[in-house]
């Protein structure tokens, strides 16, 4: 596709460069657009919930139920319904968690901003890192160290020699897939949902500059852009949903005594 | 530049997009960490708050209202029970009355039948009394009256039927005159 566009007038294709923005203040690299981005949601969540919780009302505002539903969202069907009785310990992480990718993964899609911060892959890795340091951690604490190790290298009720084979795929598991996929997973949906909206906008743009055929193509891909646009939003949804509910199963999973 | 980017990422220099950058680390953990205490400290214990009060309202109003159908079963109980009391008691007190109310009208009666007999018997007695004080002054004012007349009588002629008839008018006469 590339040598095809490029062939004509030298249509630059969105590539990975695309994800590597410039320092905004000179070389100093904590002053990018990402870093710029995290800091916002910050902010825009922390003063959206502050705002929402700060009355507790009975009878909630129309603010405060919006935030609610978010936090019982979280509460009620990722941490009660998948940890049980503990669950009330993990909420703030989770709820963190949640928010904080939603908000990271829809600046994605919001005018202006455009740019899910997800899709710089340090930042998965950071959240990544969270969650395996606390459910190693809680099932230490639960289970104690020895006898964890041993449940995940020797899972109990398997033939002997089935351990040759399984022992490695479980540490693997535990320890090297589990962490790598939950944060590869939110990249690499936020990357490429990134690289898609590209392509069909900076795409379409490109085609209005074209010869009077190309131009009448141009809309499709705009409209094509704006539909993946919608698209994107569920994406972003989802991951921040399936990244949060990955996390209280691994915790659910370290509390969970022997099968 | 097409190629150029191409030969970049093939070359996994920075272009590679799986490459973590130390400062988008370090700022991904520092906001992060600063989002969870500002969530766990503010909102977290408020939302609870919330949560636990409207928890609260709901089945402290259902408890309330369950509480207060037990007072108010008990104290129709209660009621019932003092209303077939008092109807029983009020059964008592009219059985009583009545019995009291018969003895009452018994009494009366034997004492008016006394009484009347009482009466009947005075007036017998007293007519009786009366008769033979009659009968005692008759007897005696008839003697008397009778020595009188026959004393006239034979005082006068008492062979002239007229002169006869004329003392004896006159003896009346004179009866009445000295009454």
């Amino acid at each position: 596709m590339s040598l095809l566009l490029s062939g004509e007038e030298g249509f630059t294709p969105p590539s990975t460069a695309d994800f590597n923005l410039p320092p905004v203040f000179g070389d100093n690299p904590y002053t990018t657009k990402p870093i710029f981005l995290v800091f916002l949601s910050v902010i825009v969540v922390s003063t959206f919930f502050i705002a929402a919780s700060r009355k507790a009302l009975v009878m909630p505002t129309k603010l405060q139920f919006a935030g609610e539903s978010i936090y019982a969202f979280v509460r009620n069907d990722l941490a009660r319904d998948v940890i049980g009785h503990e669950f009330m310990r993990f909420v703030p992480y989770l709820f963190t968690l949640f928010t904080f990718i939603l908000t990271n993964n829809i600046f994605g899609i919001v005018p202006l901003l455009q740019f899910p911060t997800m899709s710089r892959v340090s930042f998965p890795y950071v959240l990544a890192i969270f969650t395996f340091v606390i459910f190693h951690y809680v099932a230490i604490k639960h289970k104690g160290i020895l006898p964890y190790l041993k449940e995940i290298m020797f899972m109990p009720g398997v033939p002997k020699p089935v351990y040759i084979l399984l022992t490695p795929i479980e540490l693997a598991t535990y320890f090297v897939v589990r962490p790598l996929t939950l944060s590869l997973r939110l990249f690499a949906n936020m990357f490429a949902g990134h690289l898609l909206l590209l392509v069909f906008i900076l795409g379409g743009d490109h085609l209005l500059k074209g010869v009077i055929g190309l131009k009448l193509v141009s809309p499709f891909a705009f409209a094509f852009g704006i539909g993946l646009t919608f698209f994107e939003f569920m994406v972003q949804c989802l991951q921040a949903y399936i990244f949060t509910l990955l996390t209280a199963l691994y915790i659910a999973g370290a509390l969970a005594d022997e099968h | 530049m097409a190629i150029r980017t191409l030969s970049n990422f093939a070359a996994g220099e920075a272009a590679n997009p799986l490459i973590p950058h130390t400062a988008e680390l370090i700022v991904g953990f520092i906001a992060f960490s600063l989002l969870f205490l500002v969530l766990r400290s503010k909102v977290v214990p408020m939302f609870e708050k919330a949560f636990a009060e409207r928890t609260d309202a709901i089945s402290g109003g259902i408890e309330r209202a369950e509480k207060a159908q037990r007072e108010a079963e008990i104290a129709l109980a209660k009621y019932t029970s003092q209303l077939s009391d008092a109807q029983g008691e009020a059964q008592k007190i009219r059985e009583e009355a009545r019995v009291q109310g018969a003895g009452i009208i018994e009494d009366l009666r034997t004492k008016a039948q006394e009484e009347a007999a009482r009466i009947t018997a005075a007036a017998v007695a007293s007519i009786e009394a009366e008769r033979q004080q009659a009968i005692t002054s008759l007897r005696n004012e008839v003697g008397t009256l009778a020595t009188e007349l026959a004393s006239k009588i034979v005082g006068e002629a008492l062979d002239d039927q007229v002169r006869q008839s004329r003392i004896v008018d006159r003896f009346i006469a004179d009866l009445e005159k000295s009454k």
